[in-house]
């Protein structure tokens, strides 16, 4: 666990109750599946890494600790937290944790966007592979469904919470704004949006592409609770920045959680450049990339 | 052939009103959305007695769309409401992702659908809704006939697990089908007997059909008159069984012919039993503004329209 200062731009004091846990377990999960991301994608020579890295910390806060779980899978969810992944290109995470957490064998993952796979290259229930409860790819519907889920949380006086995740050029698809406007307006309050704040896209910084504007103010003045987490590849940032945005729900707001995070993290050469949003590592690449990532738990 | 009485004009997208308002009081599983057209959906009755079931979206359909696939996981039945064109074509990778390809048992509803939306204009009179949602695997796609079978429709379409697109109309037609009558999906309704060509017909035109039957058997023709409600899946056993008999078929909606009953009608006929067809259907165009019935003239949509495809297709045999 890196020891470095940790910036949180809220007031830490208020997550004071919660006690961090041992960061080692986590640090062992990150570490294998940016192994699994790696080899997933080498193997069929496609995929997308990039983001898959940069949420890998994200990911295992979130199943490992964060989220309340049932044992098992259905699909109504009730009597649990749910997680809806938005930005479906970033498959190659999502699986791997949901393996590693127990929804599907992790030799599953050796099939990963062949033909006849639960493993689509975009996650899907089509072939029925447990722990997805919604198709994602086609970008900007996940908030949408999100906020569905989490009304139907409220019809079923189920107090549990609703996650998801989006990318940040992903807000650039005019119905999460259709999204965004909805659920401050009917104060879904048991939502909690995350944004991969990553600032790259396929064709290159969003910057470039299209500026995304202050999301904090933006978020705020549609009517949400935002809170950021700057380090967003720190599990300690993660999970008191997280813990903070679950104490916000259920007061009128939905909370937004603006994750800054490194495309790539974890190699080297897959940081500082958005060339491995959706390109695989060569042979030589994947030796190089698993060679900074320690086997903690063992390849699938 | 047999007879049938207009109970009294009335609107399909009321029909829907009823059925949500019966739907409301007995399964309590059921919610509805509606992107600001609860008066033309006529769910005000729904929405007084269950205000918790229901989700004002707004004027956002992709939005709405989305919640209402969410909303099913948690085991609620939702049901969307707006106008045709708006929850098709404006939404259709939404459907496509979030609905169809994930498969969620959401209902889609879609109110003053074709020409007979009237004086709006083509911006609003979607002609190319069935192709649209018949082409989604796993869609099933619905054109009720008059006031009581949309009703009928809308009750049974909430006990079917599964992704449904519900169309019907604004204009008041004849209300002529049984009250409190049993809607099965998927199965076609033969409504008069005859042995001379088939007419198959769908949501508006099947009282134009019936009307076109009575003129045909003025001149000696026997018309066989189909209610086909459910397009997909569609009926094929029983179109069969009738063209076998009168060895042609004219079809009839209010949709483009590309896409629409006929040309499933077409396949059907093609690969299992060739037989001459005419399609009463929009050829390839957009609608204007007018009344209903101007526009079900100008654009070939009415009793007229069949009679004359019914000749032409007689000559073909």
């Amino acid at each position: 666990m890196s020891t470095q200062k940790i910036a949180i731009t809220f007031e830490a004091n208020k997550s004071d109750s919660y006690n961090m846990p041992e960061l080692s377990k986590l640090q062992d999960l990150v570490s294998q599946t940016r192994r699994d991301i790696l080899r997933m994608v080498h193997k069929v020579n496609s995929g997308h890494p990039g983001g898959s890295l940069g949420c890998t910390e994200f990911f295992v806060a979130l199943y490992h600790e964060l989220m309340e779980l049932k044992d098992g899978f259905d699909m109504d969810g009730n009597g649990e937290d749910l997680f809806f992944l938005s930005n479906g290109h970033i498959s190659p995470v999502y699986y791997s944790v949901l393996s590693r957490r127990g929804y599907f064998p992790v030799e599953e993952l050796n099939t990963f966007r062949l033909i006849d796979s639960r493993l689509q290259g975009h996650p899907t229930t089509h072939e029925g592979l447990p722990g997805i409860r919604i198709a994602s790819g086609s970008l900007g519907q996940g908030m949408s469904v999100a906020i569905g889920a989490a009304l139907a949380k409220k019809l079923n006086n189920d107090d549990h919470l609703i996650y998801s995740l989006h990318g940040d050029g992903e807000l650039q698809e005019g119905q999460n704004w259709e999204a965004i406007m909805y659920a401050a307006g009917n104060k879904v309050d048991n939502l909690i949006s995350t944004i991969d704040v990553n600032g790259k896209q396929i064709d290159g910084a969003t910057d470039d592409v299209l500026p995304l504007g202050d999301l904090k103010a933006k978020f705020e003045a549609f009517g949400w609770d935002v809170l950021e987490i700057s380090e967003g590849n720190n599990l300690e940032a993660i999970l008191t920045g997280m813990n903070e945005a679950k104490s916000r729900t259920g007061k009128g707001k939905p909370v937004c959680v603006l994750l800054q995070t490194m495309m790539g993290n974890g190699v080297d050469f897959m940081m500082h450049t958005h060339a491995w949003h959706g390109k695989a590592p060569n042979d030589e690449q994947l030796e190089n990339a698993l060679s900074q990532n320690a086997e903690t738990l063992g390849d699938y | 052939m047999t007879k049938y009485t207009d109970q009294g004009k009335n609107d399909t997208r009321s029909g829907y009103g009823a059925g949500m308002t019966e739907l409301g009081r007995t399964n309590p599983n059921v919610v509805a959305l509606c992107a600001d057209l609860v008066g033309s959906l006529k769910i005000q009755t729904f929405i007084d007695e269950n205000p918790d079931r229901f989700f004002q979206i707004g004027i956002a359909e992709a939005n709405m769309m989305g919640i209402a696939a969410g909303l099913t996981i948690g085991g609620k039945i939702p049901f969307t409401g707006t106008f045709a064109n708006f929850s098709t074509g404006r939404v259709y990778d939404q459907i496509r992702q979030s609905i169809a390809y994930s498969g969620k048992n959401v209902k889609i509803c879609a109110s003053h659908a074709g020409v007979t939306l009237g004086e709006d204009g083509a911006t609003h009179q979607i002609l190319e809704d069935i192709g649209l949602m018949k082409m989604l695997p796993g869609m099933v796609v619905i054109n009720p006939c008059d006031y009581n079978q949309t009703k009928a429709a809308t009750i049974a379409i909430a006990d079917y697990e599964g992704p449904v697109y519900l169309r019907f109309g604004r204009p008041k037609v004849a209300n002529f089908t049984p009250v409190d009558q049993k809607f099965e999906i998927g199965k076609a309704v033969l409504l008069s007997e005859g042995t001379d060509v088939t007419i198959v017909a769908t949501g508006h035109l099947v009282w134009e059909s019936l009307l076109a039957a009575e003129a045909l058997e003025q001149q000696g023709i026997s018309a066989e008159v189909i209610n086909i409600h459910t397009i997909k899946p569609l009926d094929a056993e029983a179109v069969l069984k009738s063209v076998q008999k009168t060895g042609c078929v004219v079809t009839a909606e209010e949709h483009n012919y590309l896409g629409g009953l006929g040309e499933s009608i077409s396949r059907v006929l093609a690969t299992q039993y060739p037989a001459p067809q005419e399609f009463v259907a929009t050829n390839d165009t957009f609608g204007e503004s007018g009344t209903p019935d101007q526009l079900m003239e100008k654009y070939g949509l009415n009793n007229k329209a069949v009679v004359k495809a019914v000749l032409k297709v007689l000559e073909r045999k």
